[in-house]
């Protein structure tokens, strides 16, 4: 079970959910803030949409193709 | 870092992997590569609560016990580099590999278009909700409708239900008459009788499409259009998704040829590129077992085994004569074209709405006045979406094909050609 943190939360997760289940686990769901300030979550969960994208470890991910790995910090963007 | 192979595949969905299996066994030295984690494409998504088909896994155990055939996962392809090379980047580097002969399997994405409420937090591709779930997304007890067109709508319900969700709705575009005639051929494929068999689902309804996803910061219901009627539904989900566009991107930046918006191949799955060839969804959209097929004569073409690709030209024609039934049975309703509202985003990464695109030539133009296209998906969600609402070409690709870190661009530093196209 890969324990990680979302925006400071502590969760653990099955062993191969991916960080944008894991945005849901853990809150709302939610990846980003778009230009206009709203929220926006996963769209097409297959890297192409590039809505999910979060920063782990400081670097800039797509949530969807990201399995979630012990320790990783995850961080969506305001 | 620089590797070279004889045959470079993208992409390890079914036509990949059966392209790589079967030129495998020429002992060509074969590079498979694939931008997520695992092996597998859309369809054979792995993930926590996902048990693969028995045929996915045997693939699979195949393709890791070939020696030669070198399985590349979460790379993408940033950028072509000199006449038989490709800028790659992993999670960790960035580097490039050179080719003799090169199999495009690129798959497929859904085609999503925008309605008033599209972008709140709720609201995912059914394609995507499908993937989404299988890496774990919870909906246990959750309200999903599910909308758009094709029979991927069914596959996402019966995912969303095994995951706990309460399907309140399946709303088709097509016609229930259309619908009909589609249900009554499947039989003359093997194992598409259930597909048929499924359409009887209580939640299904044809001529239904979605008007707008309602709610303030998340989504808190729906309001379709069912036949003649217009029905508001309450629902924590809406997974929309209105067919698939062929993912072309990489072949269009090779200079290859494309035909009815996939990547046009002949009989050997050989594109107009000499060397290259493309099998799957990218070239054209008609299911796994047509994909599977493509990719094995694409894969025995590219080794030169031409008997053995031909063996396989009547089955392919077979399930040839699928895909045109799925592509005349779930055409879009012209209804759909004008489901925005002026002030629905369009472009999503820089919230351009339709009201600044509707009255432009093209999609130059729109883009050039807008900035439609020039964020982070880089037109690949809007400007499909502009082909279908406006008739626009679809955008040209320009590197690098996916946001990239600046280490991996001077990956190309020590040569001449610049990273764009020949």
């Amino acid at each position: 079970m890969p324990e990680l943190y979302i925006d400071g939360q502590r969760i653990s997760v099955a062993a191969g959910t991916s960080v944008a289940a894991a945005l849901a686990l853990a809150g709302d769901g939610c990846s980003r803030s778009a230009l206009n300030g709203t929220r926006r979550a996963p769209l097409c969960g297959m890297g192409v949409c590039q809505e999910c994208r979060v920063s782990i470890d400081g670097q800039r991910r797509l949530a969807c193709q990201t399995p979630c790995r012990d320790g990783m910090r995850v961080e969506t963007r305001r | 870092m620089k590797r070279a192979y004889d045959l470079a595949i993208i992409g390890a969905g079914p036509a990949g992997i059966s392209a790589a299996l079967a030129a495998a066994a020429s002992g060509a030295r074969i590079a498979l590569l694939d931008d997520n984690p695992v092996a597998g494409g859309q369809i054979w998504r792995d993930g926590p609560q996902v048990r693969l088909p028995a045929l996915a896994r045997r693939l699979r155990a195949e393709l890791a016990a070939q020696a030669n055939v070198d399985c590349f996962a979460a790379t993408r392809v940033v950028a072509l580099a000199g006449p038989r090379g490709l800028l790659l980047e992993d999670e960790q580097r960035g580097w490039r590999l050179d080719y003799a002969r090169l199999i495009l399997c690129t798959g497929a994405r859904e085609l999503l278009l925008p309605f008033p409420g599209w972008t709140l937090p709720g609201v995912s591709g059914a394609g995507g909700l499908q993937a989404l779930l299988h890496g774990g997304l919870p909906v246990h007890g959750e309200r999903v409708v599910i909308a758009g067109s094709g029979p991927l709508l069914l596959a996402c319900a019966a995912s969303a239900r095994r995951h706990g969700a309460r399907v309140q709705r399946i709303a088709e575009q097509a016609a229930w008459s259309t619908l009909a005639r589609f249900a009554a051929g499947l039989p003359r494929w093997p194992g598409k009788l259930w597909q048929s068999l499924r359409l009887l689902d209580p939640a299904y309804r044809g001529a239904s499409h979605v008007i707008a996803a309602l709610g303030r910061e998340r989504l808190e219901g729906v309001r379709l259009r069912q036949g003649g009627q217009i029905v508001e539904l309450e629902c924590e989900r809406l997974a929309c998704g209105f067919g698939l566009v062929a993912n072309t991107e990489i072949a269009q930046a090779l200079g290859c040829a494309l035909r009815d918006d996939a990547i046009a191949v002949n009989d050997w799955q050989a594109t107009a590129c000499d060397g290259i060839y493309a099998a799957g969804e990218c070239t054209g959209c008609g299911g796994s077992e047509l994909a599977l097929l493509e990719g094995s004569i694409a894969g025995y073409a590219a080794v030169d085994e031409h008997a053995r690709a031909q063996a396989l030209w009547p089955q392919r024609q077979r399930w040839q004569r699928f895909a045109e039934a799925l592509r005349t049975s779930f055409a879009l309703d012209p209804a759909l074209r004008h489901l925005a509202a002026a002030d629905t985003l369009v472009c999503r990464c820089e919230d351009v709405p339709y009201a600044a695109l509707a009255g432009h030539a093209g999609w130059h133009a729109a883009k050039l006045a807008s900035r439609c296209g020039m964020g982070a998906c880089q037109g690949r969600v809007c400007g499909a979406a502009a082909r279908t609402l406006f008739g626009w070409s679809r955008p040209a690709p320009r590197p690098p094909f996916t946001p990239a870190r600046i280490a991996t661009l001077l990956e190309l530093d020590d040569e001449q050609e610049p990273p764009c196209a020949p």
